[in-house]
């Protein structure tokens, strides 16, 4: 139990830090930035207490934001991806989730490719309505967030798979 | 009583996530007008002193070009002097009073529609809200938010920042403003139809405000299009400065605020 508040907490500051300092200087092609701290929303443990878990997700959220300045852009896709996160764990991997037995090193690659893919689209739709916060430009959020999506899906994946331990 | 007592306890993640949804929703609206976002910015001591640790360390690795840079504007600085020694002592007799707050830039950003950069001085130095900022290239943005020892600058890539600008040769006056596209090109509207205009000419400040003083080098000319209606052009500016590669700036702190501000006040 210490061990998952530990690794939680050390999950929660790293990627705030990486994401602020490094990932946000990337700009791939001008705009283009992956949000990689949605994996601590991602990765949280299935079995929680979902009061904590949506607030701790509004506080990553939040901090990002202070670190951004951006408002509350981050704070509000974060708090809505971890409200309707049961949502697809349910659709993605079915039975095992009712049980409560989901390990996420244990997946299957596609089951863990779609939880991921629709969780972060979601996200990051939310993230650019908001920021441009303008319907005119509608084009340029669906430009960004798919973009954007496909950055941040792509290093989840590969930082998922890097950081899995898998007893074989 | 026990009813809606009871309806809380159902639904009370719901009601949680609605609560937080919505305040994440305020400050975002409060961020996207002008000067209100006071609570969650990137000046304070936490942030703040985050990013400027770590841009200690980034800054030895452009030593070079800042170098570069203090050499070139130190050339221009004393050709003026050696040339032009006689006008420049009339001038300063009759310019407002201004002093200059060196500074380094902490964080910038240029990705965004609503982009800041956080430097590495505040209060303590003397830096407060609506001073102006710029490098030797040229202008910056403008103080928005302090704290003791940083302070939050809206940049000119961001949305709501609203500069005063004149075409050098001709006095025309408009508003220098950003549509969220280029990091390298800024929008000047509001120039009257009649002025005349030319691809390259220079774009300075137009000292109508207490933020910079007059002659500061905003950009060059574009490209240009009169309006629908023919009485105003909107001019694309090339900026001066390379807002994607900011370092040393320069912060104007104008020492006779405090006369304009009661002058005007009295009319």
């Amino acid at each position: 139990m210490n061990n998952i508040i530990f690794t939680n907490s050390l999950r929660f500051i790293a990627l705030i830090l990486i994401q602020a300092l490094v990932l946000n200087n990337i700009n791939f092609l001008g705009y283009i930035n992956p949000y990689i701290y949605v994996l601590f929303i991602l990765l949280y443990p299935i079995k929680n207490n979902r009061m904590l878990f949506i607030f701790l997700s509004f506080l990553l959220g939040l901090t990002l934001d202070m670190f951004l300045d951006s408002g509350g852009v981050h704070a509000a896709a974060s708090v809505t991806m971890a409200y309707i996160r049961p949502l697809f764990l349910k659709f993605s991997f079915g039975a095992s989730y009712e049980h409560q037995t989901v390990k996420f090193s244990n997946t299957e690659f596609g089951q863990r490719f779609t939880y991921i893919t629709i969780l972060v689209l979601i996200h990051h739709l939310i993230l650019f309505s908001l920021e441009i916060f303008n319907v005119s430009q509608i084009l340029l959020i669906l430009k960004k967030t798919l973009f954007s999506s496909i950055f941040t899906v792509l290093l989840s994946l590969l930082i998922t798979i890097l950081f899995s331990r898998k007893s074989k | 009583m026990q009813q809606l007592l009871n309806f809380f306890i159902r639904n009370k993640t719901f009601l949680l996530y609605v609560l937080l949804f919505s305040i994440a929703v305020f400050f975002t609206i409060q961020s996207h007008s002008y000067h209100k976002s006071k609570f969650i910015n990137s000046a304070n001591f936490l942030t703040g002193g985050i990013y400027e640790s770590v841009s200690n360390i980034e800054h030895y690795f452009d030593l070079k070009a800042e170098n570069k840079k203090l050499l070139e504007e130190n050339n221009r600085l004393k050709s003026l002097l050696y040339n032009e020694d006689q006008t420049l002592r009339i001038d300063t007799l009759t310019l407002p009073n201004y002093k200059l707050i060196p500074a380094l830039v902490s964080k910038n950003s240029y990705a965004t529609q609503n982009n800041y950069l956080t430097l590495n001085k505040g209060e303590n130095d003397g830096v407060f809200e609506d001073q102006g900022v710029i490098t030797s290239q040229g202008v910056v943005g403008i103080i928005a938010n302090t704290s003791s020892g940083y302070s939050r600058v809206i940049s000119i890539l961001n949305t709501n920042s609203q500069i005063n600008a004149k075409l050098k040769n001709s006095n025309h006056f408009g508003t220098l403003k950003w549509d969220g596209k280029s990091p390298f090109i800024a929008q000047l509207t509001d120039i009257q139809g009649l002025a005349k205009i030319a691809i390259g000419d220079t774009i300075t400040t137009s000292g109508n405000s207490t933020t910079f003083p007059k002659g500061i080098l905003i950009g060059t000319v574009k490209n240009f299009e009169l309006s629908q209606t023919e009485d105003t052009y909107t001019i694309d500016v090339q900026l001066a400065n390379d807002m994607t590669n900011l370092g040393h700036v320069h912060i104007i702190e104008n020492l006779d605020i405090n006369e304009l501000k009661s002058l005007e006040s009295n009319e």
